[in-house]
C-alpha cells in the first residue's frame, strides 16, 4: 500500500524493544478533591506483549476505567512507572503526551465518541490531521480504512444518519488511522445490540490475528472471553491474570 | 492552516446567531470609534480652516496711546505710524516673515445704478498672503507694480462680488471709488473666517495703498499685520517691533499699550491643545465601546468553550496539541473581530462619504479617516481581538480530555 513507508518506518524504529508494548510498574492513581482522597489505583503492574488481545474485566468503580486513561495517556499516574514501547511516559508535557495518544494509541469508546457535525470521513480522518499529514495522503489513508471496516459507501454521512454498529466500525477506522502501537477499546458493545456487538467483535479479532495490540475493557463475559488472556482488576488491584 | 479556516467557516455556520450578535458588537465597536475620531478630525479641520480665515499665526497691530510717561513727554500721547515705520520694521524687526501696512476708510462704490457703501482697505501686495487673502480662479491679488505704479486696481471680497455683480463676471469690470473708476483684478475665493477685526474679508474692498494715500491724501496707517519665520518666534518678534518703534517715537519699549497687539498664534496654540484634548476623549469613549464589544466577544467564546467541550476533549484525545487548541479559538476570534472591525470600517467610510450631502459642513466639518485613525482602531481591534479571545482559548487548552470527554 501507498503508506506503507510511512507508518511501517515508525513500527521498525520502535520494535527494537524487548516485546512489551506495555509495562506498567507499581503504578497508583490518587484522586485528590478538597480533604478527601481517593485511592483508584493501588499499584498495578502489568505487561502486555506486542500482538497481545487483553480484556479487562471488573465491577464499576474498580478502577478500570482510571487504567484505561493511563494506558491511554489521557492522564498521569500518581506513582509508579509505565513504558510504552519501553519509553517512559512519565513527566512528559501535555503536548507530548497529546502526541503519543496521536501516534500511538487508538481509542475506542462506548459512547463512540465521533463528532456529530462532521461527516464520517473527517471524523477518521482528524488524527491523520493533527499528525500533519499532507492532504492526499490523508484521503489515501482514510479510504483504505474505510475499505477495511467495509464502510466505503458510508463515507459522507453524518455519524447521526449511521447505525449503532456503524458508528463503532467508523470509531474504529479512526482509532487505527495512525497505525497505532495499542486499540484502546472501553466498553466497545456496551452501546450495542447483540448482532452489531458480535460484528464489532469480530472485527477486534481480526484485528488481533492481524498481529494487533488489543485492549479491551468491558463486563461483558462474552467479550471478555474471546480474549486469550483476561485480567480482571478490584479496588484498584489486579487480581485475576489469566490466558484461556 | 486551509483546514482551520474551512473548519472556522464550518463552525461561524452551525451557529449563525450566535456570530452574528458577536459580528454586530465589534461591528458597532468599530464603527463607533472609526465614526468618534473621523468627526473629530473632521471638526478640527473645519476649525482650523476657519480659524486660518484671517491667516496663519498673524499678528496685528493698532498704533494707540503711551500708558507711561517717557524722557519728558507725558503719558496718553498718541502713536502714529507710516510706511517709513513699515519699512523700518521690514528691514531691522528679528525674525519677521512678511509685513504689511492697512489704511482703512468708508468709500462709496458705484456700479451702473448700484451704490454701496463699502469699507476699503489701502493694503501693501504682501497682504494677501499673510491673511490668506486666497484669489478665486482667474483673478489675482494687488502686485508689486500695482502698488508702484498707483494703479486704479480692486480686490473684491467674494459676498460682496455677488451682491455687486451679480451673475456677471467681475474680473475685468471697472467699477467707481468715491468717484474715481478702478478696474476689478480679482476676487476673494470663499473662506470661511471665524474670527476678523474691521469686518469680515468677504465684504471689504481691498486696493494699492499707493494708491490709497493718494486718493485720501492719509498719512498714517490704520494699522499692520505681519507673521514671524517661524510660528516659535512669534512672541520675541512683537517685543522686537515694540522696541524698535519704541525707539522711533520715544516711548517705553515696555509700554505694551503704545501699539496694541492682537497675536492670532496664542488662539491657535490654545486650539491645538483643545484639540487633542478633544481628540483623546473621544478616542476614549471610542476605546470603551470597543472593550465593551471585545468583552461581549470574550463571553460569547467562553460559552463556545463550554458547549464545545466534549468535542475538544475528543480531540484532544485524538492527539489534537493544546497549543493547536489554543491557536483555534484564538484564530476563530481575531477572524470575527477583523470581520466586524472591516464591516465597521466600511460602515464609517460609507457615512463620510454620504456626509457631505447633508450640507453640514459648515458646523461640524466632513468627517473622515485619516491613515492615524485608521490605524489607531485596527490596532485597538487587534489587541482587544486578542484577549478576548486568549482568555476563553486558555481555558479550552487547559481542559482535561478525560473530564472534557463525559460532558
Amino acid at each position: 500500500m501507498f503508506l506503507d513507508g510511512f507508518f511501517n518506518s515508525k513500527k521498525r524504529y520502535s520494535s527494537v524493544e524487548n516485546g512489551n508494548v506495555i509495562d506498567l510498574k507499581g503504578l497508583t492513581r490518587v484522586y485528590v478533591t478538597g480533604k478527601i482522597k481517593v485511592e483508584a489505583l493501588k499499584g498495578i503492574d502489568l505487561e502486555v506483549r506486542d500482538g497481545d488481545m487483553v480484556a479487562i474485566t471488573g465491577p464499576s468503580g474498580s478502577g478500570k476505567s482510571t487504567l484505561m486513561n493511563l494506558i491511554g495517556c489521557l492522564d498521569t499516574p500518581t506513582s509508579g512507572s509505565y513504558l510504552l514501547r519501553g519509553e517512559s511516559v512519565a513527566g512528559l508535557s501535555r503536548e507530548e503526551l497529546a502526541g503519543i495518544r496521536n501516534r500511538r494509541v487508538g481509542f475506542i469508546f462506548q459512547n463512540f465518541n465521533l463528532l456529530p457535525q462532521i461527516s464520517a470521513y473527517e471524523n477518521v480522518e482528524m488524527p491523520l490531521l493533527f499528525s500533519g499529514l499532507p492532504r492526499q495522503k490523508r484521503r489515501e489513508r482514510v479510504y483504505e480504512l474505510f475499505n477495511r471496516v467495509g464502510l466505503s459507501d458510508r463515507m459522507d454521512h453524518k455519524p447521526t444518519e449511521l447505525s449503532g454498529g456503524q458508528m463503532q466500525r467508523v470509531a474504529t477506522a479512526r482509532a487505527l488511522a495512525m497505525d497505532p502501537d495499542i486499540i484502546l477499546a472501553d466498553e466497545p458493545t456496551g452501546n450495542l445490540d447483540t448482532s452489531s456487538g458480535s460484528d464489532i467483535m469480530d472485527l477486534f479479532q481480526e484485528l488481533w490475528e492481524q498481529g494487533r495490540t488489543v485492549l479491551v475493557i468491558t463486563h461483558d463475559p462474552a467479550l471478555a472471553r474471546r480474549a486469550p488472556r483476561q485480567v480482571e482488576i478490584r479496588d484498584g488491584l489486579i487480581t485475576r491474570d489469566s490466558r484461556t | 492552516m486551509v483546514n482551520t479556516i474551512r473548519q472556522l467557516i464550518r463552525d461561524t455556520r452551525s451557529q449563525k446567531l450566535r456570530t452574528l450578535l458577536t459580528l454586530f458588537g465589534m461591528i458597532w465597536g468599530t464603527t463607533a470609534v472609526s465614526l468618534l475620531l473621523a468627526f473629530g478630525d473632521g471638526l478640527h479641520s473645519q476649525l482650523a480652516k476657519s480659524n486660518a480665515g484671517m491667516g496663519n499665526n498673524v499678528v496685528i497691530g493698532w498704533p494707540s496711546r503711551t500708558s507711561i510717561p517717557f524722557e519728558g513727554l507725558g503719558k496718553a500721547r498718541r502713536i502714529q505710524m507710516d510706511d517709513d515705520d513699515i519699512e523700518l520694521l521690514r528691514n531691522k524687526a528679528y525674525g519677521l516673515g512678511a509685513i504689511s501696512s492697512e489704511y482703512m476708510e468708508g468709500f462709496k462704490l458705484q456700479y451702473g445704478a448700484k451704490v454701496l457703501s463699502v469699507s476699503v482697505s489701502g493694503v501693501e501686495p504682501d497682504f494677501g498672503e499673510i491673511r490668506n487673502l486666497i484669489p478665486a480662479e482667474g483673478s489675482r491679488f494687488i502686485n508689486p507694480v500695482d502698488q508702484q505704479k498707483r494703479r486704479r486696481v480692486a480686490f473684491l471680497g467674494d459676498e460682496l462680488a455677488g451682491q455687486v455683480f451679480g451673475d456677471v463676471t467681475p474680473v475685468g469690470q471697472i467699477i467707481k471709488l468715491q468717484g474715481s473708476p478702478f478696474t476689478i483684478i480679482g476676487v476673494l475665493i470663499k473662506k470661511t473666517q471665524n474670527s476678523s477685526y474691521t469686518g469680515q474679508d468677504n465684504g471689504r474692498v481691498f486696493i494699492p495703498s499707493s494708491t490709497f494715500k493718494m486718493m485720501t491724501g492719509q498719512k498714517f496707517i490704520s494699522d499692520f499685520v505681519f507673521t514671524a519665520s517661524d510660528i516659535e518666534k512669534t512672541k520675541g518678534l512683537i517685543k522686537d517691533v515694540l522696541r524698535i518703534m519704541a525707539a522711533q517715537h520715544r516711548f517705553d519699549p515696555t509700554d505694551d499699550e503704545a501699539i496694541s497687539f492682537w497675536d492670532t498664534s496664542d488662539s491657535a496654540k490654545f486650539f491645538q491643545t483643545f484639540m487633542l484634548a478633544f481628540k483623546i476623549f473621544l478616542g476614549a469613549i471610542g476605546c470603551l465601546t470597543l472593550v465593551v464589544g471585545g468583552i461581549g466577544i470574550s463571553n460569547i467564546m467562553n460559552v463556545v468553550v463550554e458547549e464545545r467541550t466534549r468535542e475538544i476533549g475528543i480531540k484532544m484525545a485524538l492527539g489534537a496539541k493544546p497549543r493547536i487548541i489554543l491557536g483555534k479559538f484564538l484564530l476563530e476570534t481575531l477572524a470575527l473581530t477583523i470581520v466586524g472591525g472591516s464591516i465597521g470600517i466600511l460602515i464609517t467610510l460609507g457615512i463620510c462619504t454620504v456626509f457631505p450631502v447633508l450640507n453640514l459642513t459648515e458646523y461640524v466639518g466632513d468627517p473622515n479617516i485619516s491613515t492615524g485613525a485608521a490605524t489607531a482602531t485596527a490596532v485597538m481591534l487587534g489587541i482587544i481581538g486578542f484577549i478576548s479571545g486568549y482568555f476563553p482559548a486558555r481555558t479550552a487548552a487547559n481542559l482535561d480530555p478525560v473530564v472534557a470527554m463525559k460532558m
